[in-house]
């Protein structure tokens, strides 16, 4: 089980940040050794020592299985499960005479059962070829020996194959970029199918190829590739281009990969070095770790329990028959004459009574193998793919505005969303939008706009000053005003503040630090505007929401950017001193990139002027520390506003510029380009401190705040989810004062809760970190969070007793040592006691810990939710991985198990679906072993009756038919359609969960319960009919009852008796349950009159059975009812005194359903009551838990 | 979203939005009955009023079923008041010894007036007519076509006399039971009507009316009766009979009918061939003159048991009632 999970958290390394930057060494020195021996000869596929290398062809295939190996892989596939196995060798030895019956009547069960399964997955596999057929015959142009572009199937694309790719196409493969529509060679490429980013990433091609722009000049071209051999790691490559008698080194910069796609460029030519399978995106297509549920693995004990009760059986009865066979020759003489005792072979010899009685063994593993129910595992596979349907189909899941339904991406985990007990969360995309906001700014010390966040709101309230919110409602109804007023809201601007819109800010007293403050925000980013030609409206791609959010503010307040090219950003401004709006270009120098670990990103340009800028934003934290020594007087006042911004729950970043003399630039650059282009492992370290040279002594403008808006019902949600007994987790990257006001803001942190709060932010250790000594900051850090644990676990006890609860919040470095072996398990220990906790400041890593921590150390089913790569680990991690299929790509929501647009239909997923496929599931898989020992113990009471010969009461057919059609239908409509509530009571009484998470329904008692009703039926079906026939004629013509009509008699009543115990084990009838229900029983006799018909060669002991022996006789009919009401009064009473005097949840729910709406009060009172009732169940739950763990 | 390029807002043509259905939303118009009070009250109650009178006219129908049963294995045998192991023996060589005279006489008092059809039948006990092998031990294609006569897949070891096949084969034929019962009433011979026995979709389906026995019971060791050579298999009603296997190992087969009326306190003569074998494996053998009703021979179980639970449906009806008037009364 560890072996995927760990490879899940290597993968989510793959898209952290220091992965990229730790995997980017210089290993151009091992090109043609070992790992690098790949050669394309470009533009040449038929060069003779290019077809001698045969690399694979482009034909892609993602199927499991082709038309020759779907029989025997499938087969084995299907044969790796016990109980298939167990069948199969019970069909093989069925030809023998061994068998209690035909073999064709064991085999066509198997071959239903078996068949059903192979062709669900022939048409899952169907599917995913037709996606491969379509993906190998689109067409790319390929220049061919006529010189020309030729269109040409994917499929036929060969290694050194020169392609042309046009606009919005995708790559057929990965591709060596030559040269583009623009004449620096740059292309823009999307890569949302493979790292699910949906910001454009640029690509250079050599300068060497870059003119290599017109068809007709690849007439002469040749060229030779060496490269890596093909491997999984997207975020490298290695190669050396020989061309013109010249070495050239090749990088990622210069690979378009397959799958993804060209933007924003006419087009660009290729050489493919990578095909098929070969390809990088290929390499990386592994299964996801599979999942299974916590019922399935229960449901695998109880199929080894019903093995050994198999067993058991089987020898108890192979005892007793060891036993008679002996005794059947005594002395000599023989005792039961007529069986011949005398001239027989084995399997009745008395002389050999030992051999017989093992020979005997086996038929009873046989005969008895109707205890294992061989259709469970297609029919529960059937019902779930049909649950997830339910939940893909669900219109209250769908989400209009970015036209997402829910999506199962896989059925296996349907009845674990409702087992549910932790939720671990991501923050930023999960609660909240992940649409950043521009609302506020501080310039030059003065505060700009008036829009109050959620989190402000959230925190008036909490404070419910009566004046206060007086002043609050009013800023509310003012900022909505405002939005009305403006006409149409923009996305990613939230902003309003008469003084600075509308150019008023050139009336402002620092009119020239306004200018400068938004030209840096129109300046210093990444994002390509996208011109809408109708219209003239710019858009932008962005790599993140934030700074889409700065370049539209920038724009709204009259610095739109309009066009950005390899070497210039134009801007439409408005001049603040003429007041019109004019075009200004500024030369982009150079650009130094965001990382997480610089925080910050600056870009170097020329103004008209020839005035030289460096222009920096970043997070505070690193750019105050930047600034120069002449500090401005507005530094403490926007510090201040920073801090303010940050418990408003806003994001906020440092605005700040400096102008460069011409010298200094010039001896700066030369030392940066030459560590962008040294070729030692340490390159990055040198880009990054040459870039820390020239980021100093900074001169203050401002600082921005954007809001990521929460989510629309995420505080109802989680107020659900808490009332229904969830734990929520939130665990975020966020700073702790964010983190705790988006905490009140949604509601898993309340005012009446108590804060325990673990941080190693103390003057003591900071002092130490200032010395550098690592050492000693780790064991004081150690010692500090063993004691702030403590002293929470302390605070805790105390507030125990009270209604008090307690809200644990924690940072990412004292995560760090909280997760360390020997604090892991006090820190559970204190986290699982508090109503909600929050982890802060943590990373990817820590994320997947966490989960793994409460998964491992509570045993309970965690469920984790996220929306970036970052949550990959996590949702790999979890029990259940859900993904928001929202801003940050998809590649959560390719990683997880069900896919949701918006964290508030994590609800209806939980309470109704989660519910009613835990409910589901578990009634079914009980009610199947329920039917199956039901029907297996009157096999084994009538060989008590038997001299335990092995010969079955039924005919061969009535057997083979009993899981296949008298019984399979009802089962799967109850796994399918069953609600004990509605979606609407569902939601209303969240309490109805707990059922769930204290596994109520698939408890062992319950199991064992529903066995034992089966045990009691066969015994009351068995006894009741045998007791009743058996001497005396049974009709009036004086016939007695023979062995036909007995197998009969029994057997209706156990198709009676069974279908009816469903149809009184659930209170859910649409007309799909009376139909297969009462069908099923019909069939029974329908199938009895239509085989009955059939020659008696055929239908041996069924013959005329029904039409010429039972029909007739009214004791037959009588007999039936009264066995069938008695076999189902124990259950009967049992619910009845049950639901009324000891309700389960669900009970009490139908119950208020019933009475009147008037008394919903009093209902709702007698409805805590039964809480409490169901708090001492689960204790007495948890205490039979303990117990059987141990 | 970085600032909308359109190509994620919804359009009507390729909106992926469920459709609406009542089925897909799981809101099908249901019937969602609950054990209310109410409605536990009813169900019992109503199980109990309808289980009792069906049980009390059940078991009065089988009051009105007059039946006479005697056993005679042990009583057709001379007796012997030697140790009961020594007994055994000898009641063994008795009825293996084909040529003593197995007659028995035994007198019959009827209890109460019988209306025809009385139906006789004989009853074994410890007889395994289910035992696997038993079972198996025949041949239908065999029995329903002269043709397939060479047909004696699982016949062994009664399928073929020297390389010719046994008609019918197997077990269940070889065993055949062949005790005979002759009654006479004051003298005057009780006819016992052999026509009609079987089930009529034997005689027409089951067994040929071109099958005529051959190569029968003409090897030792011999089992139980013989079979008239010369008429087919579908018109031998007793072998018909001893075919349809019995289900348990203690049961009755249906002899023959008496067509007329016996009156009370009337003495029967029956004359016994005691001929088949129960003594080696220590069965009983019983002969038993019956009549019918409507729910067939005399049967006190299935009455008992209706009236029963219905009681028992009554009972809990009481109880549950009790138990919420105190659960209100709090």
């Amino acid at each position: 089980m560890t072996g995927p999970r760990r490879k899940g958290i290597r993968f989510s390394r793959l898209y952290s940040f220091s992965c990229f930057k730790s995997s980017f060494r210089d290993q151009h020195g091992q090109i043609g050794q070992k790992g690098y021996s790949r050669v394309v000869y470009c533009n040449d596929p038929d060069n003779p020592d290019q077809l001698v290398l045969r690399y694979c062809s482009n034909y892609v295939s993602t199927t499991k299985y082709n038309a020759f190996n779907f029989i025997p892989k499938s087969l084995f596939e299907q044969f790796r499960r016990v109980a298939n196995i167990y069948f199969l060798v019970v069909a093989c030895v069925s030809f023998s005479p061994l068998a209690p019956y035909t073999a064709s009547s064991i085999l066509a069960p198997l071959i239903a059962v078996i068949g059903a399964t192979m062709a669900k997955e022939a048409v899952e596999d169907w599917r995913r070829r037709k996606q491969d057929i379509e993906a190998n015959n689109r067409k790319v142009q390929v220049y061919d020996r006529n010189h020309n572009f030729q269109d040409t199937r994917w499929k036929k694309l060969r290694v050194g194959d020169l392609v042309k790719v046009y606009k919005d196409e995708y790559f057929p493969a990965d591709l060596l970029l030559l040269s583009s529509s623009y004449e620096d060679g740059i292309c823009y490429v999307e890569t949302t199918n493979l790292d699910g980013e949906t910001n454009l990433k640029v690509k250079h091609a050599l300068d060497v190829t870059a003119s290599l722009q017109e068809e007709n000049s690849f007439q002469q071209f040749k060229a030779v590739i060496k490269c890596e051999d093909p491997n999984d790691d997207l975020y490298t490559f290695v190669g050396t281009l020989y061309y013109d008698g010249q070495q050239y080194a090749l990088s990622l910069q210069q690979l378009l990969l397959r799958d993804s796609k060209l933007r924003n460029t006419e087009y660009v030519y290729g050489v493919v070095v990578f095909t098929g399978h070969e390809t990088k995106v290929m390499q990386n297509a592994t299964d996801p770790p599979s999942k299974r549920s916590k019922i399935e693995r229960k449901m695998d004990k109880i199929i080894y329990l019903l093995f050994s009760m198999l067993i058991l059986v089987s020898f108890v009865g192979s005892f007793f028959f060891g036993i008679t066979t002996k005794n059947d020759i005594v002395d000599g003489k023989l005792k039961r004459w007529y069986l011949r005792p005398d001239d027989t072979t084995v399997f009745y010899d008395p002389k050999r009574s030992a051999l017989a009685a093992f020979f005997h063994f086996l038929t009873g593993l046989m005969l008895y193998g109707y205890l294992i129910p061989i259709s469970l595992y297609v029919s529960i596979e059937i019902v779930k793919v049909l649950q997830s349907i339910f939940i893909n189909q669900d219109q209250d899941m769908y989400y209009e505005e970015m036209d997402k339904p829910a999506h199962a991406r896989t059925s296996n985990l349907n009845e674990e969303l409702g087992q549910v007990d932790t939720v671990l969360s991501d923050k930023t995309g999960t609660l909240t939008c992940n649409s950043m906001d521009f609302v506020k700014c501080s310039i030059a010390g003065v505060a700009y706009g008036r829009g109050m966040t959620e989190v402000e709101r959230a925190l008036a309230k909490r404070k419910g000053d009566v004046s206060d919110s007086g002043i609050t409602s009013s800023d509310i109804q003012r900022s909505s005003d405002n939005s009305v007023a403006s006409g149409k809201s923009i996305k990613g601007f939230n902003f309003s503040d008469e003084r600075i819109m509308n150019g008023q800010w050139v009336n402002e007293p620092h009119a020239d630090m306004i200018q400068k403050f938004f030209r840096v925000l129109a300046l210093c980013h990444t994002a390509i505007p996208e011109v809408n030609q109708e219209t003239g409206e710019i858009t932008y791609e962005a790599e993140s929401p934030d700074e889409a959010a700065f370049v539209i503010a920038a724009r709204e307040l009259g610095f739109e950017f309009f066009e950005r090219t390899q070497t210039s950003i134009s801007l439409h401004e408005l001049d603040h001193t003429s007041d019109r709006k004019i075009d200004r270009s500024y030369t982009l120098l150079h650009i130094l990139e965001f990382s997480s670990a610089r925080k910050r990103m600056s870009v170097i340009v020329k103004n008209a002027d020839n005035q030289l800028l460096l222009l920096c934003k970043g997070a505070d934290s690193v750019m105050f520390e930047r600034l120069s020594e002449d500090v401005p007087d507005f530094v403490s006042t926007t510090m201040d506003h920073i801090k303010r911004y940050a418990e408003a729950g806003l994001r906020t970043l440092v605005v700040a510029y400096r102008e460069l003399s011409e010298e200094e630039f010039k001896s700066w650059e030369e030392e940066f380009l030459e560590a962008q282009t040294s070729v030692s492992a340490d390159r990055d370290a040198l880009v990054d401190a040459a870039a820390d040279k020239i980021e100093r002594d900074l001169i203050l403008l401002g600082a921005t705040a954007v809001e990521d808006k929460l989510q629309r019902g995420v505080p109802e949600c989680i107020d659900k989810l808490a009332n229904a007994g969830i734990k929520v987790w939130v665990i975020t990257g966020d700073k702790m004062e964010t983190a705790i006001n988006i905490g009140y803001a949604c509601s898993l942190l309340r005012e009446d809760m108590q804060q325990i709060v673990i941080t190693l932010d103390s003057p003591e250790i900071n002092d130490l970190e200032k010395k550098g000594d690592k050492e000693a900051v780790a064991r004081a850090s150690s010692a500090s969070i063993t004691n702030q644990i403590k002293e929470g676990k302390r605070q805790l006890s105390s507030s125990e007793g009270s209604s008090v609860s307690c809200g644990l919040i924690i940072d990412g470095k004292s995560l760090s040592f909280a997760l360390n072996k020997n604090l892991e398990n006090s820190f559970l220990d204190l986290a699982i006691n508090c109503a909600s906790v929050i982890c802060c400041r943590s990373t990817p890593k820590q994320k997947a810990l966490v989960t793994r921590l409460v998964k491992k150390g509570t045993g309970r089913t965690t469920l984790a939710i996220g929306d970036g790569a970052n949550d990959v680990g996590m949702l790999q991690e979890a029990d259940i991985g859900v993904g928001i299929s929202g801003v940050e790509g998809m590649q959560a929501a390719m990683s997880s198990d069900f896919a949701i647009a918006q964290f508030r239909f994590l609800e209806r997923l939980l309470l109704v679906h989660g519910h009613w496929c835990y409910r589901r599931i578990a009634l079914m898989i009980c009610y199947f072993f329920y039917k199956n020992i039901a029907f297996g113990f009157t096999l084994f009471w009538y060989e008590t009756h038997a001299s335990f010969s092995g010969q079955p009461a039924y005919n061969d057919w009535y057997m083979s038919f009993y899981n296949v059609f008298f019984t399979s239908l009802p089962v799967i409509a109850l796994g399918v359609f069953d609600q004990d509530v509605s979606a609407r009571l569902c939601l209303k009484y969240p309490m109805l969960y707990q059922e769930g998470v204290h596994d109520i329904l698939f408890s062992w008692p319950r199991i064992l319960g529903w066995m034992l009703n089966g045990v009691l039926s066969s015994m009351i079906i068995f006894f009741f009919t045998t007791s009743s026939v058996i001497h005396q004629a049974f009709r009036q013509d004086g016939q007695v009852l023979d062995f036909e009509v007995l197998g009969v008699m029994m057997y209706t009543c156990v198709v009676w008796t069974v279908n009816c115990q469903m149809a009184i084990s659930i209170n859910y009838f649409t007309w799909i349950q009376h139909f297969f229900i009462w069908g099923s029983i019909a069939f029974w006799y329908a199938f009895l009159v239509m085989y009955g018909a059939i020659s008696p060669i055929i239908s041996t002991t069924a013959y005329q059975v029904l039409v010429e022996a039972c029909a007739p006789s009214p004791f037959y009919w009588l007999a039936t009812l009264l066995i069938v009401v008695s076999t189902l009064l124990p259950y009967f009473m049992y619910r009845a005194f049950q639901t009324e005097f000891n309700p389960m949840i669900h009970d009490v729910i139908q119950r208020l359903r019933l009475e009147s709406p008037e008394e919903e009060e009093a209902s709702v009172e007698l409805f805590f009551q039964q809480k409490e009732r169901i708090g001492s169940v689960k204790d007495k739950l948890r205490e039979e838990e303990t117990l059987l763990s141990k | 979203m970085p600032s909308g390029d359109g190509s994620t807002k919804p359009s009507a043509k390729t909106s992926k939005k469920p459709q609406y259905s009542r089925f897909t939303q799981q809101e099908l118009p249901a019937c969602k009955p609950i054990l209310t009070p109410g409605l536990v009250m009813a169900a019992f109650l109503i199980l109990g009023l309808t289980f009792i009178p069906i049980g009390l006219s059940h078991l009065s129908a089988s009051d009105n079923v007059v039946q006479l049963i005697d056993r005679y294995d042990e009583a057709c045998i001379p007796a012997g008041n030697s140790n009961p192991e020594e007994a055994h023996g000898k009641r063994v060589s008795y009825i293996q010894d084909d040529k003593t005279d197995k007659t028995c006489t035994r007198t019959l008092t009827v209890p109460k007036k019988m209306k025809q059809p009385i139906f006789v039948y004989y009853q074994l006990d410890e007889f395994y007519q289910n035992h696997r092998r038993y079972v198996r031990s025949r041949n239908d294609q065999q029995y329903r076509s002269a043709g397939a006569e060479r047909k004696t897949a699982n016949c062994d070891p009664e399928a073929e006399v020297n390389g010719n096949p046994i008609v019918p084969c197997g077990l269940i034929a070889w065993s055949l039971f062949n005790d005979t019962y002759s009654l006479s009433r004051n003298d005057v011979a009780l006819p016992i009507n052999k026509k009609g026995i079987a089930w009529e979709s034997d005689k027409t389906s089951r067994f040929g009316a071109d099958v005529y026995p051959k190569n029968f019971q003409t090897r030792s060791p011999i089992g139980g009766g013989k079979l008239n050579e010369k008429i087919p298999l579908n018109q031998q009603e007793d072998l018909l009979v001893w075919m349809r296997t019995a289900t348990l190992p203690s049961f009755r087969k249906l002899y023959g009918r008496i067509e007329t009326d016996l009156e009370e306190n009337e003495k029967i003569k029956v004359v016994i061939q005691n001929n088949y074998n129960t003594y080696t494996f220590s069965g009983k053998k019983k002969l038993v003159i019956s009549t019918t009703t409507w729910i067939g021979g005399k049967n006190e179980f299935l009455g008992k048991v209706y009236v029963t639970v219905g009681g028992i449906c009554l009972l809990t009806a009481i109880t549950y009632i009790i138990f919420y008037l105190v659960r209100r009364g709090n």
